[in-house]
């Protein structure tokens, strides 16, 4: 079980990185904490002529703060440098809160948040993280860089809308209003697994305890991260009330998801859990909310 | 077409040069290569932690690296752990008292992942060492002791007494006695 053979590039720039796959473009792979990559290559499930490793690009590992509050992530941060981070403990608890579900210790200290996010598997924690907190990513080819809304990045099953050519360089996430709550929660079948099924949310109070805003997106249950907008409408403007919230849950399990059954959990199962989870989530973020 | 790179990487303080084909991972370069056996490779996709190993001193898996991406780093293997194979380091040593290990297959992946951890939690409570040995699996033990060697060997390193930290219906081999 062993690596089919390929060329290997280790570019010090980004600049040359991204020259790098302007050259190779479908040939190529690039190689972040390759802690999903590398196995899939160990298996032969994939065999890039070329693998262009960004890890010696360290222009790509920091972690910012914007002058609104809003945070920008390098792509090549470390799970655990973000999961010990200071600065996204306080200005993103969902992403501080959701490192520890992602694998283990010595996978966090290799895979990448940027990494995470354009391999994009449908189970992973980041991408529904992105999504509820209506986050934006940033790519970069020779073509220039561009913005991507986590709305558009996620576009199927390990797919992204990233160009052959574009690198994603940045995480950027809006900064918290006041008054608001998040969690993040899921089961799988041993820690550290990937999900079954999991959630993260993300709520507004209005002044008068109303829902302002509700974000609600399940992960393990369709193609990518799911954004529940039937739950969600159904909370705006409304009192968080249990009765509404274990409704929600509900209109996210019977509306919202399209789980399939696999070796793992029948959809049924799936559908179970979003409800349950929907409204452990949604019930911790609007207790937090209000005692924020 | 592959070329072979030249590549210098720190194994247990000792520097070696070798030219390796890009697709090497790092566990077969330190197994084959360097003849460093202690590191174990089990799964070969990241899931049983048999070959983590530290790399510039954080545990990984050397199943997920290419050889060719230790260049100008530094690894630590078991080997690393203690020079003199008659003096265990004391998280070795607690493993032995503790008979935290049967087939031993797992335990150099163990202790890797567990080196940094009991050098940074000289008091580890139990739900924080089964957090830092969930990457790593174990078909012999069913864990238990395990986590009486991590708060064995935290209490060792730590200089803390000992002696109520070994399992009870164990006594360590050397003390004498039999199965």
């Amino acid at each position: 079980m062993k690596p089919a053979p390929f060329a290997y590039h280790a570019p010090r720039s980004l600049e040359e990185a991204v020259g790098l796959l302007a050259q190779f473009g479908y040939d190529a792979k690039l190689l972040a904490g390759g802690q999903s990559l590398i196995p899939t290559m160990n298996f032969r499930l994939a065999q890039p002529a070329v693998l262009i490793d960004l890890n010696p690009v360290v222009e790509l590992s920091y972690i910012r703060t914007d002058a609104d509050g809003g945070l920008r992530i390098g792509a090549m941060t470390r799970h655990a440098q973000a999961e010990h981070s200071e600065q996204v403990a306080r200005a993103a608890p969902l992403m501080h809160e959701a490192m520890p579900l992602i694998a283990h210790p010595p996978i966090r200290h290799r895979g990448t948040i940027g990494g995470s996010l354009a391999h994009a598997d449908p189970a992973s924690e980041l991408p529904a993280v992105l999504l509820t907190l209506g986050g934006r990513v940033q790519a970069q080819s020779r073509r220039g860089v561009r913005t991507i809304a986590a709305d558009d990045l996620f576009v199927g099953i390990f797919t992204t809308s990233l160009e052959p050519d574009e690198i994603l360089t940045e995480v950027q996430l809006p900064p918290a209003p006041p008054r608001s709550g998040f969690a993040v929660t899921e089961v799988a079948r041993r820690h550290g697994d990937y999900a079954l099924v999991g959630v993260a949310a993300w709520v507004v109070l209005a002044d008068d305890g109303r829902c302002q805003q509700a974000r609600l997106s399940f992960f393990g249950v369709g193609d990518g991260p799911v954004f529940a907008h039937r739950a969600c409408a159904l909370l705006q403007g409304q009192r968080p009330e249990p009765a509404l919230i274990a409704e929600a849950a509900q209109v996210a399990a019977a509306a919202d998801v399209d789980p399939q059954s696999d070796i793992h959990a029948s959809a049924a199962y799936r559908r179970h859990l979003v409800a349950v989870l929907g409204r452990r989530a949604l019930t911790t973020a609007f207790a937090r909310a209000a005692g924020g | 077409m592959t070329t072979s790179l030249p590549i210098r990487v720190t194994v247990n303080g000792r520097v070696y040069e070798r030219t390796v084909e890009p697709r090497l991972l790092l566990s077969d370069f330190l197994r084959h290569e360097l003849e460093l056996t202690g590191t174990h490779v089990g799964c070969e996709h990241g899931v049983c932690g048999a070959c983590t190993v530290l790399f510039d001193g954080v545990p990984v898996r050397s199943c997920l690296l290419f050889a060719v991406q230790a260049h100008g780093h530094e690894v630590m293997t078991v080997e690393g752990l203690s020079a003199d194979p008659n003096h265990l380091h004391p998280l070795q040593q607690a493993f032995h008292e503790a008979h935290a290990l049967q087939c031993g297959f797992c335990t150099p992946g163990f202790l890797m992942a567990l080196l940094p951890f009991v050098q940074s939690h000289p008091d580890p409570t139990e739900e924080q060492i089964r957090l830092a040995i969930s990457g790593n699996l174990c078909r012999c033990t069913g864990y238990e002791n395990i986590v009486a060697a991590v708060k064995l060997a935290a209490a060792k390193m730590a200089g803390r007494p000992t002696d109520h930290l070994v399992p009870t219906g164990h006594h360590s081999p050397s003390q004498g006695g039999g199965a």
